[in-house]
């Protein structure tokens, strides 16, 4: 089956400076389809070459198996949900969503039904009359979202639209979209630098960094398997040391980190041998916690230390724990299941690691 | 500290009441006293509305009368049609730095004074002037052209005098405009003029009304461009009021022109607010 969309050794540069550097991709249709990176890594560049707002230098874009390159923003099969929304204050939310079907000449009565239809749909029926700036930012969302769906779009552009949320709807919209996504069951394109966001709604994954796509996957394939060191930072967060491999066995691999800490970790496939200088990354959330060291016998790594800091954030607290060989500070997990209440700065404790939740990368300028 | 407070409010008031009052409010009024006087004989004066009577009896002050609003209105048209485009061009279509210049440019003009401004048409439009020598070395006429002292005269300089009072407001509100909020226009399948039509001057809409005023106020109430412009015989109100006033000493005649015009900008503004359906404050907000 042909790809929705599928963009083809895509290449911008402006001037000296390439935004987008020889970027492949494919998405199947009906999926949801994020492409996440920091801000500045060319991601709105990309959306905007597929909404037809800028030129590429090279490569193609095709939608449907069609190239839409010579087509103009107005004519392409593609809409784009801003990253203000962009609702056009002037008209009333009826005539907002009806704007795309009277540019396309269609009857008045049909608009009116069409429009009808598609607030029913994202659960704001009858609303049509009312002004853009009477709306709660989530109900601004959920129209612009619907003024691009009546278009009935290939494919829908999204970008950073939960950007300017607070919190705790930004957390609602999340679950919201990814409905409204099977219930239009249209291709959506997303764009963000919140991994929470994309880890949550997509399908497929893209994770960007400096015009280049480090890898693509399912969050899970991102989480666990990050195949490159900055996918590895980017994605979760990670306890990173740089360090020289000593001795590598198979699979596994002892490393010295540059502060004399030995610890085992594991290549993934990945060409390192005895004697490269590397990076290991180890989530925090992979490393075990207890009061003695009794039942870590199955874990490769086990250090003793000490509490430096208790990081409490709800169910994300974390504690600091200094290592008492190397004086390095290990962030780990702090279980919310009661054991640990009364843990204290001071108190010693013991943590550890199974050797294949080291990731191990060969290390390169960063 | 809260009487302080007071004081300090009514200190920053008190200019303002004072420029209100000595200047506008008593002028007016006793504009109006004036105005309602009528001669009777020599130091003696009966209240009456023969001035206002005069002016709609005689049928030039009635058609000059009107012929100003006609030409103020058409200028402020033709204003509106050639500012709106050198907005859109300031505002969203340059970036950076040609943006100032650009902007500064709509204003140099406007360093000179009126006066000077004007005497430049007379020299370019007068029979001896630049545009009709430059016709003759060019074989389109054989003798001198005589370019001022006519309508289209008296129309470029009130839109000239006024091109900055419109590009102004008109800048300011279209800059305004996100540009996403045209490209979503352009997204959903609208062309150009859709886009102008249905996003843009909507939007523009109070810059479009508040410049329109400005305008159309300036135009009415000028003096020196139609005098100098159209001659003599330009028939401008403001003519009219001057004659009654400096020339003919009938100050209570001039008084009554005075409030006529009053009247007349006051109910073109208010019709062109409701026209537009536009309230005065956020025009000029």
């Amino acid at each position: 089956m042909t790809p929705d969309l599928e963009s083809i050794r895509l290449t911008k540069r402006f001037g000296d400076f390439t935004a987008v550097d020889d970027v492949s991709f494919a998405v199947p249709a009906g999926s949801f389809f994020s492409i996440l990176g920091p801000s500045g890594c060319g991601k709105t560049t990309i959306m905007r070459m597929i909404a037809g707002f800028l030129d590429p230098s090279s490569g193609d874009i095709e939608i449907k198996g069609k190239s839409v390159l010579n087509v103009p923003p107005n004519k392409r099969p593609v809409n784009m949900v801003f990253q203000h929304l962009a609702l056009f204050p002037m008209m009333n939310i009826a005539d907002n969503i009806g704007y795309g079907l009277r540019r396309r000449k269609m009857p008045r009565a049909e608009i009116a039904r069409k429009v009808e239809e598609a607030l029913e749909r994202i659960g704001l029926p009858g609303i049509g009359n009312r002004k853009i700036n009477e709306l709660s930012g989530g109900q601004k969302q959920r129209v612009a979202i619907a003024r691009c769906m009546v278009m009935e779009p290939d494919v829908l552009l999204l970008d950073e639209p939960l950007g300017a949320l607070d919190l705790k709807l930004r957390e609602h919209m999340k679950i919201e979209l990814k409905s409204l996504q099977a219930a239009f069951d249209t291709t959506f394109i997303y764009i963000t630098h919140d991994q929470s966001e994309a880890l949550v709604m997509s399908d497929q994954i893209a994770v960007m960094n400096e015009g280049r796509f480090e890898q693509t996957g399912t969050g899970q394939d991102l989480y666990y398997r990050p195949e490159t060191a900055f996918v590895a930072g980017f994605i979760g967060e990670s306890n990173r040391w740089r360090g020289r491999i000593e001795r590598v066995m198979g699979d596994e691999l002892e490393m010295r980190t540059d502060t004399g800490m030995l610890m085992r970790g594991a290549t993934h496939g990945r060409g390192l041998k005895a004697g490269d200088s590397a990076e290991i990354f180890v989530r925090p959330e992979a490393i075990r916690l207890a009061r003695d060291a009794s039942n870590f016998e199955d874990f490769d790594n086990r250090i003793t230390g000490r509490v430096t800091s208790l990081l409490f954030n709800g169910a994300a607290s974390r504690i600091l724990v200094r290592d008492a060989a190397a004086n390095e500070e290990i962030e780990v997990n702090l279980p919310q299941s009661g054991e640990y209440a009364s843990l204290a700065r001071g108190d010693e404790v013991q943590i550890g690691w199974s050797g294949a939740q080291g990731n191990c990368f060969a290390a390169g300028a960063d | 500290m809260h009487s302080g407070a007071r004081i300090g409010f009514f200190l920053l008031l008190t200019p303002l009441v004072l420029w209100l009052a000595l200047l506008i409010v008593i002028p007016h009024i006793d504009m109006f006293l004036v105005s309602m006087r009528e001669r009777v004989g020599v130091r003696q004066y009966e209240t009456s509305f023969a001035n206002y009577l005069t002016f709609f009896t005689e049928p030039l002050y009635i058609r000059t009368f009107v012929r100003t609003a006609v030409m103020s209105v058409l200028a402020t048209i033709i204003t509106l049609l050639i500012a709106f485009p050198v907005s859109l061009y300031i505002a969203k279509i340059v970036r950076g730095r040609l943006q100032q210049v650009l902007f500064v440019l709509c204003l140099i003009p406007f360093y000179v004074s009126e006066l000077v401004r004007t005497f430049g048409w007379m020299i370019l439009l007068r029979e001896t002037g630049l545009v009709s020598n430059l016709l003759q070395w060019t074989g389109l006429a054989d003798q001198p052209v005589e370019m001022l002292y006519n309508d289209a005269a008296i129309m470029i300089g009130l839109v000239y005098t006024s091109m900055l009072f419109m590009v102004v407001p008109l800048v300011t509100t279209l800059e305004s405009l996100d540009d996403s909020v045209i490209e979503a226009g352009y997204d959903l399948g609208g062309n150009g003029f859709s886009v102008l039509r249905e996003i843009i001057i909507p939007h523009a809409a109070p810059g479009i009304v508040s410049g329109s005023i400005v305008v159309f106020m300036l135009s009415l109430g000028n003096y020196l461009t139609p005098t100098m412009l159209g001659g003599k015989d330009s028939l401008w109100f403001t003519e009219m009021i001057y004659n009654q006033f400096i020339v003919r000493f009938n100050w209570e005649l001039g008084a009554a022109f005075g409030f006529m015009l009053l009247i007349l900008s006051s109910v073109i503004v208010w019709s062109m607010l409701k026209l537009t359906r536009q309230s005065l404050e956020e025009t000029m907000a």
